[in-house]
């Protein structure tokens, strides 16, 4: 038995990385980014609002989050319906009451569904990122490109035309893409993606098709990771999120400008035995000078000032 | 496929021989940064897939990537900190990708070993030739970057063939990072020449501290104090060492980072520690007891292999 030969070819072994999506770059030999006012760490939150078909087709996997018992599961279809119902406003209600604004992440059919929770962020002046059309449709390695060119033109005309915002900012749902999908997104007039987690700070992507940016949309931090994937309490969510601040405030005295991302998911966040918890958080953060709480577009657009 | 691997002797672990690291110390400690290079679109092995996704899985592959560009540094300044050099375990292919990195390593004077060429590369089904060609290609991969002879293995992605000690012993290394039966350096069976078993770790290992055990950073820092404290008590019978295996990509995140560090102040701050590589292990080990202990094993001690 041997593997075939080609098991032993390694046609990317080269200076770099091995695509020539982005470039390699040590965070930490980087010019130190300036944010507004002097601040030190940038607060970037970003609930992600989502629809998940009770009939998934699972192509290439089901997202998590996605349907789990033989159908019809009600069971899942509702939990997650309950957080665009209810979970969704007790996070505004604390978003409003620390005055820090988000980028709302929406599936397309989720603002078509519920106008009203689009209303909720262009009447605060937040940022509305795109998130897709729903949880089912992927972008993946295999999907034909025009069909994904197609995906993308869907979510974003639908967000467009509905928040009245460029909408700019792109999370694919779980965080999944094909080759093509930041050479798709820039051509779509997408200025950052948030799936790439290899960074704490923005950077430059080379696409095919125009200027795009990856923004540090933290999975390590997400309330999904943190709270489900590991099975924290919320008092380990809040000590978590509080130990990354603490480390990103004190490397921005001599680094620059950090970002801290909290992804938030308001099926698991906006429950009530957890939203305390989510605001213990950001009171700690905010309890720091130099925090300053911003969209996606809004860091992404200091950073490249910082840049020039 | 074999039933019993015959890998080394049974061994009990009482009323062993006195070992007795460099200056008296009671415990060797290494730490085992895996400093890794996983590709985004490689090959399938017939037996493993590469990705839980189809390629590319830009998630995961992100997550990983993280640590070269991110985590590495952080780790590396912890380590300082507390005068810890690293005994790499290498994808060798970085070499080529990220001499960035190797650099930094060979400025602060750490070890290199073997991690395969990537971690997305598994041996699972190589024939012979095959495996030779990977383990002389990083061989003379790491001799090219970095002017060292390599003396460690751990298997990429800790995938084996039956005869991987065997040509690991015939190349002239010297020890293995790939068993975990013991915490005292082990001599292995092998064909021709000698290899030993380094104890490294999966318990204390951050990818299955954090993701098989689910724990938090600060419980992690406080799980890697409670291994030494018990190590370091039992080493005063017979010398012990306490490897950390470690992922820039994981504990070279912001919230794991500190508790990390705080262990490392911990262990350093105690006396009759040896903080050393694993490479400097082995050879104490060699030229100190391993003959003894074959002879006590009823084992032939092997002859070193250029």
């Amino acid at each position: 038995m041997s593997l075939p030969a080609d098991y032993l070819k390694y046609p990317w072994r080269r200076h770099g990385m091995d695509h020539d999506r982005y470039g390699f770059s040590n965070l930490f030999e980087r010019k130190p980014v300036a944010w507004p006012n002097s601040a030190r760490v940038a607060l970037w939150i970003v609930p992600a609002l989502e629809f998940f078909p009770l009939n998934p087709s699972g192509k290439p996997f089901k997202a998590p989050g996605s349907m789990v018992t033989p159908y019809p599961d009600f069971r899942h279809y509702t939990t997650r319906d309950y957080g665009n119902r209810v979970g969704i406003y007790r996070i505004f209600r604390v978003l409003d009451e620390l005055k820090i604004p988000a980028s709302v992440a929406f599936n397309s059919v989720v603002a078509e569904r519920y106008p009203a929770l689009l209303q909720e962020v262009t009447r605060r002046d937040w940022e509305v990122i795109a998130h897709g059309v729903d949880m089912d449709v992927l972008h993946y390695g295999g999907l034909d490109e025009a069909e994904e060119a197609g995906q993308i033109t869907t979510s974003l005309e639908a967000l467009r035309k509905a928040s009245g915002q460029p909408v700019t900012g792109w999370l694919s749902p779980a965080k999944s893409e094909s080759f093509a999908t930041p050479d798709l997104l820039a051509a779509q007039g997408v200025e950052y993606v948030c799936d790439w987690v290899n960074d704490d700070m923005p950077y430059a992507l080379n696409t095919a098709s125009g200027s795009l940016h990856s923004m540090p949309h933290s999975t390590e931090l997400s309330d999904r990771q943190i709270l489900i994937d590991y099975h924290f309490s919320e008092d380990d969510y809040v000590e978590q999120v509080c130990d990354a601040f603490d480390c990103l405030y004190a490397e921005s005295e001599k680094y620059g400008g950090r970002v801290l991302c909290l992804p938030v998911i308001p099926y698991i966040t906006g429950l009530p035995y957890r939203i305390r918890a989510f605001r213990r958080a950001l009171e700690y953060v905010l309890g720091h000078d130099g925090v300053w709480a911003a969209t996606g577009s809004d860091i992404l657009a200091a950073w490249r000032k910082a840049q020039a | 496929m074999m039933r019993d691997p015959k890998l080394y002797e049974f061994w009990p672990y009482i009323d062993r021989p006195k070992i007795t690291w460099p200056n008296g110390a009671r415990i060797a400690f290494w730490v085992a940064p895996n400093i890794e290079y996983y590709e985004l679109d490689p090959p399938t092995n017939p037996q493993r897939k590469p990705w839980a996704r189809p390629n590319p899985d830009v998630l995961h592959y992100a997550q990983r990537d993280y640590g070269n560009r991110a985590g590495h540094w952080r780790m590396m300044e912890a380590m300082d900190k507390y005068g810890v050099r690293g005994s790499i375990s290498l994808s060798v292919a970085l070499c080529q990708h990220h001499p960035e990195i190797i650099e930094a390593c060979i400025e602060r004077d750490w070890e290199f070993f073997s991690h395969g060429i990537y971690n997305t590369r598994y041996c699972y089904g190589m024939d012979e030739a095959q495996e030779r060609a990977i383990i002389e290609d990083a061989i003379k991969t790491v001799d090219d970057a970095t002017g060292q002879r390599i003396h460690g293995w751990l298997a990429p992605a800790l995938t084996h063939t039956e005869r991987t000690f065997d040509l690991l012993a015939e190349y002239g290394f010297k020890y293995t990072c790939d068993l975990f039966q013991d915490d005292q350096p082990q001599p292995i069976h092998v064909n021709k020449g000698r290899l030993i078993s380094m104890p490294y770790s999966l318990e204390v290992n951050d990818v299955i501290a954090y993701n098989s055990y689910l724990m938090s950073p600060r419980r992690y820092g406080d799980v890697l104090k409670m291994q030494f404290d018990q190590l370091y008590e039992e080493g005063a019978e017979s010398g012990t060492v306490m490897c950390i295996p470690l992922h820039a990509y994981l504990v070279g995140h912001p919230h794991r980072v500190g508790p990390f560090a705080d262990a490392l102040k911990y262990i350093t701050s105690h006396e009759d520690v040896w903080v050393a590589t694993a490479r400097e292990i082995a050879d104490y080990y060699y030229e100190n007891y391993y003959a003894g202990i074959c002879k006590l094993l009823g084992m032939t001690p092997g002859e070193e292999r250029a």
